[in-house]
């Protein structure tokens, strides 16, 4: 255990240099690209807002059964199967079949190529089950539609709310999926998430509808109130216009009323269709309704054809702002709701990275202590293996430009007092060999090889730990995974390598002198 | 060294354990855990006050006026720094938090919120199982590694240590009621995997010198290898618990319950690895044989 080749002390040296040289890349500039890599500081480090967001679902269901039903209509239509009594009920479509088709009817649903009811061939599984009782059929989403419908609404929304954020400007956000109904939103550097949660906290669904004649409720017409809660409309359920015919849209101000107001432009679609309806409409009023609830509702005094206009309704600049950002971004296909929320500021931040290093320095320098004390020599020895472990770990987390967070700190200083333990188990050997061993090198080398397995065992179990952490932790928990982790390996390769060659050479050179250690 | 007579005292710190365990146990399922906002769901906010005559009474009587359930109010660290903590997540309206920090300036003058964290029902829960799953998942772990490593009697011996330290630790907690949260479950992890280490270092030793003297009574081998061992027990048992301890003085409040989670778990797992783990071998009466009979299989 005590022999090393050339070439083996030369590849631990060249090694230790360049990842120690990561460790110091993060104190200072360096040019080259590869080198001039940094630990990243965790939420809890840096300050910033951790956001999960959870998208509400049902509303899509709904949707795309209300869209299934019209398809399922002029599907049979073209098959000529009379169906009827549609309703949807409880997340399922219900139907009746006239009586000689049932058998068609089920056929056409279950067939592996069925195009009314399709990814059998795609996924083994159709996008709806279905039960069938004398003449009615009643269907429901599968496991399968069900995941392929929230992962495509997934989707959608992960793209609006990369776009909302985007646009607010704050520095390298991070925008992740979780599972098939969730999305991540970490802010580096903000201190205040509110406008961001009341930007991601809206659908944004902007349609045009006309205000109703008449004053009760009918059909084709629902009642909406206003923005501010002042009043409610009947208003036509015919929408004019939607915002999927947005082009832009820009906080502006109007010169006549000196007022802040969103003016956008439509695409060529959108401008032909609102010109059309504002042709016949002249005198009405139109309504801008947002989420359910109405801005404003100005009278169309002239036919708008040119594809542009303005909402106003009591903005602020701010407000104006936020509306037009939110209708350039689109609209969610679904409402998110906010399931969890963490804020750290800035200031807190720089305190806990202080407080951090401070322990770090403190905890190392006891242990530095001790280890010199119990042991003189050899716990140079040691001190020096715990130094380049140091260098190690850290450069190992720069090189994989690993997220640093508060817990992993505490892991490192964790390390630090635990990575003591594998040149301890050594000494503590080899002291017990040389009693009964007059050539010191044969008790150096039985010390290293006795203690290998228990050293081994004992690291283990600490990885173990560590490894299960990692994969069930979160956030900040799993920067101390990290940390505790890569700290075991660099341990074992800092005892191995660096002590143990500086423990060979010392024994060769003096192995006639008395009680070595 | 001198040797220090260990096995004499077997019995009476096994009953101390035992004791400690049932007494660990009664506090569990009565009093029960302190669950941080992590796991109960609410609202933490840890703040800064302008003035230092802002005082805890003050503040708690105006987050009581805000009807946001259940309040706890505590000191945290400094005499300006508090920690709130409420029942009431509305992380779904983005001027929650800013109309609590409007009500509170107009009580006790400009307060700066350093962290909020809110969580709602749904993810706290997900949360406590992950956390429950991966403390239950790492025991597992280390009970499947100690078992392709070592005899049943090793394991069995191993394994209760383990459960007698976090049973114990979690003990302290809910006597003194101590929070909860997430870093306590890595706290928790870490001591699983402190505490195994410890109890397999012994155990290697104990190993090593069944092989080597057949006639010695396993009563006695324990002690041999305790001792044997002793000085790297204390050795690593003082630098984790300098470093632990750096941590917990100077690493600031949020690392507090880890770090004071961690000392109570190096500690016991220190005991135990001594105090329960070779008592196990010992009332199972493992000798030479037992190893001897596991090699030839």
């Amino acid at each position: 255990m005590l022999y090393f080749s050339k070439l083996r002390v030369f590849s631990v040296l060249i090694f230790t240099l360049i990842i120690s040289y990561f460790t110091i890349s993060n104190f200072t500039k360096v040019d080259d690209e590869f080198f001039s890599k940094n630990i990243k500081l965790g939420l809890d480090l840096q300050g910033g807002s951790y956001l999960l967001l959870e998208i509400d679902n049902e509303p899509v269901i709904t949707q795309r059964l209300q869209s299934k039903v019209l398809e399922f209509k002029k599907f049979f239509k073209d098959k000529d199967i009379k169906v009827r009594n549609f309703v949807i009920e409880d997340k399922s479509i219900i139907f009746d079949v006239e009586n000689s088709k049932i058998e068609d009817v089920k056929s056409l649903l279950d067939d592996d190529k069925s195009e009314i009811n399709p990814y059998f061939q795609q996924y083994k599984s159709h996008q709806f089950n279905f039960e069938n009782m004398d003449t009615s059929f009643k269907l429901e989403f599968s496991d399968y539609g069900l995941v392929l419908l929230k992962n495509s609404s997934l989707d959608q929304a992960i793209e609006i709310v990369r776009r909302r954020v985007d646009e607010v400007g704050t520095n390298e956000p991070n925008i992740l999926k979780r599972g098939n109904d969730r999305i991540l939103v970490e802010l580096p550097g903000l201190d205040d998430p509110g406008r961001i949660k009341s930007l991601l906290g809206k659908t944004a669904n902007l349609t045009f509808q006309f205000i109703s004649s008449s004053s009760e409720e009918s059909f084709g017409t629902e009642k909406l109130s206003f923005e501010d809660g002042s009043s409610e409309a009947i208003v036509s359920k015919r929408i004019v216009l939607s915002g999927d015919n947005l082009m832009d849209a820009k906080p502006t101000m109007n010169n006549q009323t000196n007022e802040t107001v969103v003016s956008f432009s439509l695409d060529r679609v959108g401008a032909k269709k609102f010109g059309k309806a504002t042709s016949n409409g002249v005198g009405k009023r139109l309504a801008i309704v947002l989420d359910g609830k109405i801005i404003s509702a100005p009278e169309v005094r002239e036919p708008i054809i040119g594809g542009n206009g303005q909402i106003s309704g009591n903005f602020t600049f701010q407000s104006a702002t936020d509306l037009a950002l939110l209708l350039r971004s689109g609209a969610l296909p679904a409402p998110l709701n906010i399931i969890e929320e963490r804020t750290v500021g800035p200031d807190l931040g720089k305190d806990s990275i202080n407080a951090g290093i401070m322990s770090l320095i403190i905890g190392f320098i006891l242990v530095v202590a001790f280890m010199f004390y119990k042991y003189r020599f050899f716990g140079l020895i040691a001190n020096l293996a715990l130094i380049s472990n140091l260098f190690l770990l850290v450069g190992i987390l720069t090189l994989f430009e690993a997220t640093l967070t508060l817990p992993g700190i505490a892991g490192i200083i964790l390390t630090v007092g635990m990575a003591v333990d594998a040149n301890v188990l050594i000494f503590e050997r080899i002291k017990e060999e040389l009693k009964n061993e007059n050539n010191s090198i044969v008790a150096f080398d039985s010390g290293y090889t006795k203690s290998r397995t228990t050293i081994l065992d004992a690291n283990i179990t600490t990885l173990i730990a560590a490894v299960i952490l990692f994969f069930m932790g979160s956030g900040p928990i799993k920067g101390f995974s990290i940390t505790l982790g890569v700290g075991i390996l660099t341990t074992l390769f800092s005892v191995y390598f660096i002590a143990r060659l500086i423990t060979a050479y010392y024994v060769i050179k003096n192995k006639h002198k008395e009680k070595l250690i | 060294m001198k040797t220090i007579y260990f096995n004499k005292f077997y019995k009476s710190f096994n009953i101390l354990s035992g004791i400690l365990i049932i007494a660990s146990l009664v506090f569990l399922v009565f009093k029960g855990l302190n669950f941080g906002v992590d796991f109960k769901g609410g609202t933490l906010i840890e703040l800064r006050t302008d003035k230092s005559s802002a005082n805890i009474t003050k503040i708690r009587d105006s987050f009581n006026q805000m009807n946001l359930g259940d309040v706890s109010v505590k000191n945290f660290g400094n005499e300006t720094d508090f920690v709130v903590k409420f029942e009431k997540q509305n992380s779904n309206d983005p001027q929650f938090i800013e109309e609590i920090k409007t009500k509170l300036s107009n009580s006790i003058g400009t307060v700066d919120f350093r962290r909020v964290e809110n969580v709602g029902p749904k993810v706290s829960a997900e949360l406590l199982r992950s956390g429950v799953i991966a403390i239950a998942l790492s025991l597992a772990a280390m009970l499947l590694y100690i078992w392709i490593r070592f005899e049943w009697q090793f394991s069995l011996g191993a394994i209760l240590a383990l459960f007698h330290d976090v049973i114990i630790t979690l003990g302290v907690f809910s006597v003194f009621s101590l929070e909860i949260n997430l870093s306590i479950v890595a706290a928790v992890l870490t001591i699983v995997g402190y505490s195994m280490n410890d109890t397999v270092v012994i155990f290697d030793r104990v190993r090593e010198n069944l092989r080597k003297y057949a006639d010695v009574k396993i009563f006695e081998l324990t002690n041999i290898s305790i001792n044997e061992t002793l000085s790297r027990t204390i050795i690593t048992s003082v630098t984790t618990l300098l470093a632990l301890l750096s941590i917990f003085i100077f690493g600031g409040e949020i690392l507090k319950g880890f770090s004071l989670a961690m000392i109570l778990g190096v500690i016991f797992g220190t005991y135990s690895s001594i105090y329960i783990a070779n008592p196990v071998l010992v009332s199972l009466k493992v000798s030479q044989r037992t190893i001897v009979k596991e090699e030839k299989e």
